[in-house]
């Protein structure tokens, strides 16, 4: 099932499309920077003023751009659709008589959808790599806090906060895939996924709910920046690594309780 | 085998079928598929589904993906690996069954409603099923596409594979069924073979002189209903078409009638037709019209 997944987006229009988004991230990133005078430390995106020093940075300040909102749209959309689309186009109900069990279709519907969502993080990654590369090379990395590390080194701490904020998105894939259990609606699952993801973000903006802040999904979906400390600063990023995982197996488990159970109307 | 499962809408037929997959789960009650209990556990259900092809109100595809592709994502999609392996391998045949050999490489979004029909046959067929329950399965398909379809049925049926087919239309369920089941608010009313089943209802036409006389020993009479009462000035009498169901027949009626001191002028059988029997069955069941 999960490989049929795969060739099924492998023939879809709006895979390439958000890979093609995935690609263009970074390539808009140092074309602006070509365009223009580099911009002071500070100035833009975190790692923005890094990119002129070593090219390695484009693909981080692309990470920084599309966690909180263009990787969570596509994550949302794809497991927000995942059950409710095969329901609202009638094919759920010709899988289910296949037979596929249903833990297995519920498994291979949340793992294609992260295969999906690593597969556009390398994508970004790996034109980030190549288009910063291309304009501003690729070196040692210079460290937040000061020291450098090789450039081998520095690829192994990117691809680590690739995974970080692949995993990230595996606790909203599994919200999704839980919501997508509820409704025979694709689209709207897909919308009410994206909403958990935005609120979850407003409300960690709110001070005065500091109390919620560790436990929300978004809280640290950015502390993948700690890895280019030296030596990595663990601490936000144990705990986000902690929400993931929580989340994804809350999620998961929900979907599959659910969806064991759940009649086949249409 | 070819069973026909007959409902007016709203009947239950559906949701039969979907409890039949496995799709539903009843508050009560089992199914048996292929002697399997399908409600007993998943790994019983997924056995008999094994062995069953279903097409479940309308086909339903991948409409990005050629028809081939189609078939072989289902294919691929669950079962162990010689399952799939077998029906990956009969994916030309299927589509050479139902004719959509040369078709089998356009997109599903550029077929016809009766292509889409087709290719969702060769989906239930694509396993070898000992089992076809197909719902409503001509819906949509023109004249020509409905009489080839019933010979496909027909062939597939005479080579050994029972197919339940359920439909709302009588003539094709009298047209092609070897038995046929009418359901009417959720229970089946009868089962037989078409030919039984007129039978047990059978429309008489009674010619009698005392209208009055002969209504009251009518309604006294079980399985009579009065269908139609004509009023014959000329000749002073009455024509009834009665419906008879289950033990009663034109000869009881005939005798109660003259017993009772009512003239008989005619008594005329007739055979009734399949939809008859349906409106009879269906009426006894009350259904809200």
């Amino acid at each position: 099932m999960f490989r049929v997944e795969l060739a099924k987006a492998a023939r879809r229009w709006r895979t390439w499309l958000l890979a093609a988004g995935g690609a263009a991230m970074p390539i808009l990133i140092v074309v602006s920077l070509l365009l223009s005078d580099p911009p002071g430390p500070g100035e833009g995106p975190p790692f923005l003023s890094l990119v002129v020093h070593n090219g390695l940075f484009a693909s981080f300040t692309s990470l920084v751009l599309v966690v909180p909102f263009f990787l969570p749209l596509a994550t949302g959309l794809l497991a927000g659709d995942s059950i409710a689309g095969e329901a609202s186009n009638g094919t759920l109900r010709y899988l289910m008589v296949r037979p596929v069990g249903r833990t297995r279709f519920v498994l291979a519907k949340f793992g294609s959808v992260m295969a999906l969502v690593v597969a556009g993080v390398l994508v970004l990654i790996a034109f980030g790599v190549a288009a910063g590369g291309l304009a501003y090379g690729l070196g040692p990395v210079p460290t937040l806090s000061g020291s450098t590390l090789s450039f081998a080194g520095g690829l192994v701490r990117l691809l680590a906060a690739g995974g970080y904020v692949a995993l990230s998105m595996a606790g909203l894939a599994a919200i999704g895939v839980f919501i997508s259990t509820l409704t025979d609606s694709g689209p709207g699952a897909a919308a009410a996924t994206v909403i958990v993801a935005i609120v979850s973000q407003i409300v960690d903006a709110l001070p005065s709910l500091s109390a919620v802040h560790p436990y929300l999904l978004t809280h640290q979906w950015l502390a993948f920046g700690d890895v280019v400390r030296s030596p990595v600063a663990w601490g936000s990023i144990e705990s986000g690594v902690l929400i993931g995982l929580s989340y994804t197996a809350v999620f998961l488990l929900a979907a599959l309780a659910r969806f064991s159970r759940r009649d086949v109307t249409t | 085998m070819l069973y026909g499962f007959l409902g007016p809408n709203g009947a239950g037929k559906t949701t039969t079928i979907r409890m039949m997959l496995s799709l539903i789960r009843p508050s009560a009650g089992q199914a048996y598929v292929l002697d399997e209990s399908v409600f007993s556990s998943a790994a019983a259900a997924q056995g008999a589904l094994r062995r069953v092809g279903a097409v479940i109100e309308e086909p339903a595809f991948w409409r990005w993906l050629t028809g081939r592709k189609n078939l072989e994502c289902f294919a691929n999609a669950g079962g162990p690996a010689p399952d799939r392996r077998a029906r990956v391998a009969r994916i030309d045949e299927v589509l050479a069954t139902v004719g959509l050999r040369s078709a089998a490489d356009k997109r599903v979004k550029a077929y016809s409603q009766g292509m889409r029909q087709r290719l969702g046959l060769a989906l239930a067929l694509l396993g070898d099923p000992e089992v076809l329950v197909l719902d409503e399965p001509t819906n949509g398909l023109d004249p020509q596409g409905m009489r080839e379809f019933r010979m496909l049925l027909r062939r597939l049926a005479d080579a050994g594979t029972t197919i339940f087919v359920s439909s709302h239309l009588l003539g094709e369920v009298e047209a092609m069924c070897d038995h046929v089941g009418v359901l009417a608010q959720g229970k089946l009313v009868a089962q037989g073979p078409p030919s039984e089943l007129r039978k047990r209802t059978d429309t008489v036409r009674v010619e009698v002189d005392d209208r009055l006389r002969a209504s009251e020993v009518l309604a006294d009479l079980t399985g009579v209903k009065v269908r139609d009462e004509q009023v014959r000035a000329s000749s002073h009498s009455t024509m009834y078409t009665l419906a008879l169901t289950g033990d009663a027949t034109p000869a009881q009626v005939n005798g109660r009638l003259v017993a009772a001191g009512v003239k008989v002028g005619a008594l005329i059988p007739e055979q009734a037709s399949l939809e008859d029997v349906f409106l009879t069955l269906v009426e006894g069941a009350d259904v809200p019209r």
